[in-house]
């Protein structure tokens, strides 16, 4: 019976193990696999990390689970008369020491590339001006063709909540707050970046497959900070050119004069262009 | 009646001890100057704010798993009393409601529960006893440092009711502008913000009282004999805490005083301007959202250390004396909690790494954050090979010992994964965050407060707690919260944000619902198991059996004072002749401890020890 408490204390540890041996099985895991090439390179330093933590934490729950069990047992009259071990301390200390710098250097390629304007990848293009507000996403595209200015012009085409960038090329969003601070959130590609009131931060990313990614805001923006849903569209290159096209015969639509037939129209419902 | 001289002065200390006995009720019980009376204060107070921000918390745990359905209880509860805001609602909880719920757990917890009742409590009650002082150096001060705590309980308690229950303060207890700057932006922003932070800047000076008082009486105070490296860890960790407080704190005030100039008088520290917020005007501005994050985690980092060094101390002292071994290693563990403090104040842009600011910061802010979970590290091997050799039997005091060292495990070894800059890009401000900082603030320090509840519970009534409530108390809590706050972290994993009202209306999280029920129920448990905690320490203050001087055959010198201490602490007034950990030392026979107080050899200690000085000069060994 005095073995249960000793018992007890290296339950909990084993149970921990178990779950996340069995959490990616259980749907407990990252939302899918990541969909951009500097998600993948964060997931792995994630796993790298998860590995020593592992280690550590088996390493010192056995240890404590030792020295409960053995002092549970104790029938000597007296504890052991120990203020410590010099060479001990020393070990400890320069060991964590050496593992500690290692993770921290090894993460900065990662972090430079992500966040470090001249390490960004080559080509990285700019394709909108993600505006955040309470409770949406506005967003500014260059009308197609053009290049995406820092002022607004006369013919950028503007959007709610749906962010439609080419798949498979390093993109870059000019992300900005009207109001309050928001977070720019893409779990699937493992982006966030803060939306700072006054600031204009330029984020990175590459969706590696075209698809519908999850924007969300993760930055507590007031009471609706749950609601501010949107979403990525990822398509190959014509496709995005076509979406643009879309938008902008969507905008220029006088309300009387009939539209030209845009591309996508002419997919969907089959209409020959009349010139 | 204090003095820098307590040797000096310990004939006329004798007859303050007949001349206090005509205390009226008020000067004893309420405005007590006596540091013991005001350390108990401080210890109801915290339990009583403790049930608040628990009840705070299954609200937000509520919502989070029945989202949108009506509160079981609260409900009908609020229905009978004719609360017009849930009768309204058909007592569900809306997400203005959900949002003041998260931030005001978070603020009663940190600023009315662990802060006071670490440095309050504990630091109160075992810094004069421990040093062996017959009170703190500034007693009347003292008296105001928990007085002033009140004002900040009626400034956070406005706060709910200003607005009503949707318009309370609801910008998370971080309060980034310019959510909190500006009126408009939330329900919450309005009056209930100004109160919110008039209760934080009374929580202040409370707190700073307090450290300025700790300081002093650690550094002047000391019974004859009792230098620096013989205090016992519980002192040193009030020490550095104090230090810490004492330094970060004015940054925090000064914080939130420009936010209240800015929301009062149109200063412009923190909103740029040009922002439409709400359809309102736009801004003048002229500020920078940013300076607040900095001035406020300048703060609130050290404020985490603040919130776990006392109980690191108080756990080292409890473990020693349950495993009846010395401390291992006990410089250091000194110099770690100093490396600890130190680092502390140059780690706190951890906390900003996705929020925009210079990226070679975050690279800095990762090696400095690398850098301090090495002293932590430390600090665990030492706590493990305390155990190590040792006697170990398992009371309520060793079980939340065990827990406090388990958890910290954890909570640390978490928090490795944010310090990394690149995987903190995923982490910030989902669940795995919170399941970190919940590790460390209720796996670490609450279970290190009701271990040291339990094992100095007799110095303060004495009478011992009872045994049987103290280990099914802790066995609940301990299944509860691992039952809560682990599957936090696959929660985070999977990318579940922070402070959502109704997270499931995004696709892929609809399939977490299930876990976050399980982790209500597991949170409902463990705050019911905490009745069993106030049930035991109301009843064992009445009914517990009744202890001598020294019910856990400890060595610190509060152990040689009556139980519970009269007015002036000592009646042989201490004079300190070694360390406090000299467990199963082999100088004595038949028994496994030896006090500090105790002289053994007085030709051999003469040679090295100050105290045979104290009576010509005892205030400048060390």
């Amino acid at each position: 019976m005095n073995k249960f408490w000793p018992i007890f204390f290296m339950f909990w540890p084993i149970l921990a193990i178990v779950s996340f041996v069995i959490a990616p099985g259980m749907d407990w895991w990252f939302p899918g696999p990541a969909m951009s090439p500097l998600g993948e390179q964060i997931d792995n330093l994630f796993y790298l990390i998860l590995v020593i933590v592992a280690v550590t934490f088996v390493g010192t729950h056995v240890a404590l689970g030792y020295v409960l069990w053995r002092g549970v047992d104790n029938k000597d009259q007296k504890a052991w008369f120990s203020h410590g071990s010099h060479n001990l301390e020393i070990l400890w200390s320069i060991a964590p020491a050496g593992i500690l710098m290692f993770i921290s250097l090894y993460q900065l390629d990662v972090w430079m590339e992500f966040r470090v304007k001249t390490h960004f990848p080559e080509g990285t293009t700019p394709v909108a001006e993600v505006t955040a507000r309470q409770f949406e996403w506005r967003i500014r595209y260059p009308a197609p063709g053009k290049k995406l200015m820092t002022t607004p012009q006369s013919d950028d085409l503007y959007t709610v909540n749906d962010l439609h960038v080419p798949f498979g090329r390093p993109v870059s969003i000019r992300l900005r707050s009207m109001d309050v601070q928001h977070a720019f959130f893409l779990p699937e590609l493992r982006v966030k970046q803060d939306a700072v009131p006054g600031a204009v931060i330029p984020v990175w990313f590459e969706a590696s497959k075209p698809g519908e990614y999850d924007l969300t805001c993760a930055e507590l923006c007031g009471w609706g900070h749950y609601k501010m849903r949107g979403r990525v569209f990822a398509e190959n290159e014509s496709g995005f050119e076509q979406y643009l096209e879309t938008l902008q015969a969507e905008q220029n639509f006088d309300g009387v004069t009939q539209p030209e037939h845009t591309g996508a129209q002419i997919a969907e419902y089959g209409i020959e262009d009349s010139q | 009646m204090s003095t820098l001289n307590p040797a000096a002065d310990a004939s006329a200390h004798a007859h303050d001890v007949h001349g206090h006995h005509e205390i009226g009720f008020v000067s004893k019980y309420i405005f007590s100057t006596d540091h013991k009376m005001i350390g108990i204060q401080f210890l109801f107070t915290t339990l009583l704010m403790l049930i608040v921000g628990g009840s705070l918390a299954l609200g937000v745990r509520f919502q989070l798993a029945w989202p949108w359905r009506a509160m079981p209880v609260v409900s009908q509860v609020a229905e009978l009393a004719g609360g017009p805001t849930f009768v309204a609602e058909g007592g569900q909880i809306s997400p203005e409601f959900y949002t003041m719920l998260f931030t005001m757990h978070a603020s009663v917890m940190i600023f009315l529960v662990i802060i006071p009742i670490l440095a309050g409590a504990f630091g109160n009650f075992l810094i004069p006893l421990m040093i062996g002082a017959d009170d703190m150096a500034f007693p009347v001060l003292n008296m105001l440092s928990y007085w002033f705590m009140w004002p900040a309980i009626v400034c956070f308690g406005l706060s709910f009711t200003v607005g009503g229950l949707n318009a309370a303060p609801a910008q998370g207890w971080t309060s980034y502008p310019v959510l909190s700057a500006i009126v408009d932006s939330a329900p919450g922003a309005g009056d209930a913000q100004t109160w919110w932070l008039m209760g934080l800047t009374f929580v202040g000076v409370s707190s700073m009282m307090g450290s300025v008082n700790y300081m002093t009486t650690i550094i002047n105070m000391r019974a004859p004999g009792m230098t620096l490296f013989r205090m016992p860890l519980t002192i040193w960790s009030m020490f550095i805490t104090a230090i810490l407080q004492a330094f970060a704190l004015p940054v925090l005030t000064a914080a939130g005083f420009m936010l209240l100039t800015e929301r009062t008088l149109g200063f412009n520290f923190f909103v740029p301007g040009g922002l439409i917020v709400n359809n309102g005007d736009p801004t003048v501005g002229g500020g920078q959202p940013l300076l607040w994050q900095h001035l406020f985690w300048f703060y609130s980092h050290p404020a985490v250390y603040i919130m776990l060094l006392p109980a690191m101390g108080m756990v080292s002292d409890m473990l020693a004396c349950v495993v009846r071994k010395p401390i291992f290693g006990y410089k250091p563990m000194v110099y770690s909690m100093a490396a600890i403090a130190g680092l502390g104040f140059i780690v706190w842009g951890h906390h900003m790494f996705t929020s925009g600011m210079n990226p070679a910061l975050g690279m800095t802010f990762m090696i400095s954050t690398m850098m301090i979970a090495l002293p932590s590290a430390v600090k665990v091997f030492n706590w493990i090979g305390t155990i190590w050799g040792g006697k170990v039997t398992f009371n309520t005091v060793t079980l939340n010992c065990v827990a406090f060292v388990s958890m910290f495990i954890v909570g640390g070894l978490s928090g490795i994964f944010m310090a990394a800059v690149p995987v903190d890009i995923y982490f910030h401000d989902t669940y795995f965050i919170v399941a970190h900082f919940h590790y460390v603030l209720f796996g670490a320090t609450l279970f290190g407060c009701f271990g040291a509840i339990q094992f100095w519970f007799p110095k303060m009534w004495g009478r011992m707690m009872s045994e049987r409530l103290g280990r099914l108390h802790f066995f609940l809590t301990f299944i509860g919260f691992n039952g809560t706050f682990f599957p936090m972290h696959l929660l985070g994993i999977a990318g579940f944000p922070r402070r959502y009202a109704d997270p499931y209306i995004h696709p892929y999280m609809e399939h977490l619902m299930p876990m976050n029920q399980f982790i209500t129920i597991c949170a409902v448990i463990m705050g019911v198991a905490q009745f069993l905690l106030i049930g035991n320490f109301v009843l064992s203050i009445f009914y517990g059996k009744k202890a001598g001087r020294n019910p856990w055959n400890a060595n610190g010198l509060e152990w040689t004072a009556p139980s519970p201490p009269g007015h002036g602490n000592f009646d042989i007034l201490p004079v300190v002749y070694r360390g406090p950990y000299e467990y199963s030392s082999p100088l004595v026979d038949g028994r496994d401890y030896l006090m500090q107080t105790e002289r053994l050899n007085p030709a051999a200690e003469a040679v090295d020890n100050p105290a045979d000085d104290a009576t010509t000069d005892p205030g400048s060994d060390s």
